[in-house]
């Protein structure tokens, strides 16, 4: 007998191989739409990790997404780094560097819980995009950085079926990955102290370090998934570290469900998918994408996973009932 | 670099800071009343930009357009405060009616192309869209009065998420209705005079935007400490939950700044418009500067606000014209400095 967890499981790599399978047989534009999505879907479950799993609502992750894709557009074009067989280099450098970066911030930031912990974020996310906006001789200030070309070792990424292979397989190792972590005993005391900090103080536990530990983590797979955006889109902008850049990341989580991991997933395909598909076919798409939002926080507080869990519920609640119905009619 | 360097870049500077003021000292009472950070602020220095723009376009008066724009802007305030950020009530009832409403009209648009014309006659095509979106908005009404979410004002970070969404609505409809173009708001000749103080010409007009913030500012100051209205507002912002012990309607007082908050942001978009310019995307570049004048001044404090909206001001200006390369750097890093020594900011109480 599989428990309901490994079912879930099974779903999960079921829609990934269908993914997989589907997506590279459509049309370009549904392929680059899709490798887009799963870049940015890395980045959405890192503000996950924090947000669903910790507690902490961060509304700065573009900064590690930002310094991950500034690092790999920087490199190829100032030294020609990073578009052979050195990508894998870059790709590791990008997660060191959103770490890196994230053990910085983290220092002002863990302080801080609640509204504070949002504003220091904030605060320090602007620091970034100010220094990408301004810092015209690396960053090209406000026109960024056009990549010429993607990596090629062997394996010419400028195809985009093969790219969309590449960042399939870092979308699903990170969210693997993610997985295990929340499910480690280190996940299940973040999610003690989402729950209630104190008392996890109490039972000895250094809270700080747990989200600090955590931030730091986040940080990485922003910066991953800044690398990864980099190659996707061919060009760095102070865009991709603006504000709305972590405001968006934030929405897709809590649209999707927070303390889902698939639910970020979700929140991204579909912010992702109203965003391209619809902005060509009619003018007022933001419209449509602001009110979803407004509808999810007013009505659905745990966002579209919530419905699942609801029905699940109540589903388990009727079965429940029924069984015991049954054994109230039974004869004795 | 002369004295006159100095004495200019500082001059545009405080007057930079007079107009950041105005954003932030709403964004700040708001924050310590509601300890909610509202998102959409950028959005009502934009729209009261915009406002003022069509009452200028319609009746040709500058001075006019100051005070429509601003209580067009409160009212704006008003409905979002009282229909979304709180839960209960009548009023739950009056959101979900217009929320069902507004779907139904998104439906209506995407039906509409494609349905034929049904009832004949020259009000038929009226009538027909009364109809669709009464058919749609009448069930959806029901769907929402069933779902019991939980209140959204035990969760602050619902509510910030709410604001946002609005900022993007707020967006869209601004392009809509003023579409993308970079706009300017012409104050009256007699403003856009200079004048000579001591060898320096000064723009008349940045004088002017000072003295408004310092006139606005006593204001507010002594609302705040000599009204009972002030008081109520002081002792919510100190302990939301004593003050509603002791009899405070709290609640009200929440509207009321939030109203006050919206006012004085789309005055700041009137006065701010005339030399920033009105254009898609400023709502999202002042919110990050009016966080700062609030982070360093203290949230909920007036003259916390004051003294945040000066540093800012001439941090910004100064680092432009000094450091160009990381002059957005100079102003949030030393913000994040204050936020990590003292998360309240440098006048705010705990």
């Amino acid at each position: 007998m599989i428990s309901g967890q490994q079912i879930k499981i099974l779903i999960v790599i079921a829609a990934l191989a269908a993914l997989a399978l589907i997506v590279p047989h459509s049309g370009s534009f549904v392929i680059l739409l899709a490798t887009r999505a799963m870049a940015f879907a890395i980045l959405a479950m890192s503000v996950d990790l924090l947000l669903g799993f910790t507690g902490l609502s961060s509304m700065g992750q573009a900064a590690y997404f930002g310094v991950g894709a500034y690092l790999t557009a920087v490199l190829a074009t100032k030294l020609h780094f990073g578009l052979g067989w050195d990508f894998w280099l870059v790709v590791i450098m990008g997660i060191l560097i959103g770490a890196a970066l994230a053990a910085f911030f983290g220092l002002f930031a863990i302080r801080a819980g609640g509204v504070y912990f949002l504003m220091i974020t904030l605060a320090l996310g602007q620091c970034v995009w100010g220094l990408a906006y301004r810092w015209n001789s690396l960053t090209g200030g406000d026109n960024g950085i056009n990549l010429n070309g993607r990596p090629n070792f062997g394996l010419d990424l400028g195809n985009e079926v093969t790219f969309f292979y590449l960042v399939f397989a870092f979308f699903a190792v990170s969210m693997a990955l993610m997985y295990l972590l929340v499910r480690s005993p280190f996940g299940q005391s973040l999610a003690g102290i989402r729950e209630r900090e104190l008392r996890m103080q109490i039972l000895g536990y250094n809270t700080w370090l747990h989200k600090y530990i955590a931030f730091i983590i986040a940080g990485g797979f922003g910066g991953l998934a800044g690398v990864l955006w980099a190659h996707t889109n061919g060009h760095v902008s102070p865009e991709t570290v603006v504000l709305t850049t972590s405001v968006d990341s934030l929405l897709m989580v809590v649209l999707g469900g927070a303390g889902t991991l698939v639910g970020a997933t979700i929140g991204t395909a579909i912010v992702f998918g109203l965003r391209e598909y619809l902005s060509t076919l009619v003018p007022w798409w933001q419209y449509v994408l602001g009110g979803v939002y407004v509808l999810t926080i007013l009505y659905l507080p745990m966002g579209l996973m919530g419905i699942l869990t609801h029905i699940g519920q109540r589903f388990e609640f009727k079965s429940k009932s029924e069984r015991m119905k049954k054994l109230a009619t039974k004869p004795s | 670099m002369g004295s006159q360097f100095w004495i200019i870049q500082a001059f545009n500077g405080v007057s930079y800071g007079a107009l950041l003021f105005l954003v932030g000292a709403g964004l700040s009472l708001i924050f310590g009343v509601m300890r909610i950070v509202n998102l959409s602020h950028g959005s009502y220095f934009l729209l009261g930009g915009y406002v003022a723009l069509s009452v200028i376009h319609g009746t040709g008066s500058w001075a006019l357009s100051l005070p429509v724009a601003a209580l067009a802007i409160a009212a704006v305030g008003i409905v979002m405060e009282r229909l979304f950020l709180r839960s209960g009530g009548a009023l739950a009832r009056v959101r979900d009616a217009v929320i069902a409403f507004g779907i139904a009209l998104v439906f209506r648009l995407m039906v509409g192309r494609i349905l034929p014309q049904m009832i004949p006659g020259p009000l038929g095509s009226i009538i027909q869209l009364a109809l669709i979106t009464a058919i749609i908005a009448v069930p959806v009404y029901v769907l929402l009065r069933r779902i019991s979410a939980i209140p959204i004002e035990s969760d602050v970070l619902r509510q910030v998420l709410l604001t946002v969404g609005f900022a993007f609505l707020f967006q869209q409809a601004a392009l809509d209705i003023w579409g993308g173009n970079n706009m300017d708001i012409n104050p009256p000749t007699e403003l856009t005079q200079s004048i000579v103080v001591g060898g320096i010409y000064l723009p008349l007009y940045r004088v002017f935007m000072i003295g408004m913030a310092i006139a606005i500012g006593i204001l507010l100051w002594l609302v705040m400490e000599k009204t009972r209205m002030g008081a109520a507002v002081r002792a919510t912002v100190d302990d939301a939950q004593m003050a509603r012990g002791v009899g405070i309607d709290t609640n009200r007082i929440s509207m009321f700044i939030f109203a006050l908050g919206a006012f004085l942001a789309a005055l700041g978009g009137v006065i701010g418009g005339a030399f920033l310019g009105i254009y898609p995307g400023l709502d999202f570049e002042m919110l990050p500067l009016a966080f700062a004048v609030v982070i360093i001044g203290g949230m909920g404090s007036l003259g916390g606000a004051a003294i945040g909206a000066l540093a800012v001001g001439l941090a910004d200006n100064f680092g432009k014209a000094l450091f160009p390369e990381v002059s957005y750097f100079t102003l949030y890093a030393p913000m994040v400095l204050i936020l990590a020594i003292k998360p309240t900011g440098l006048f705010g109480r705990d």
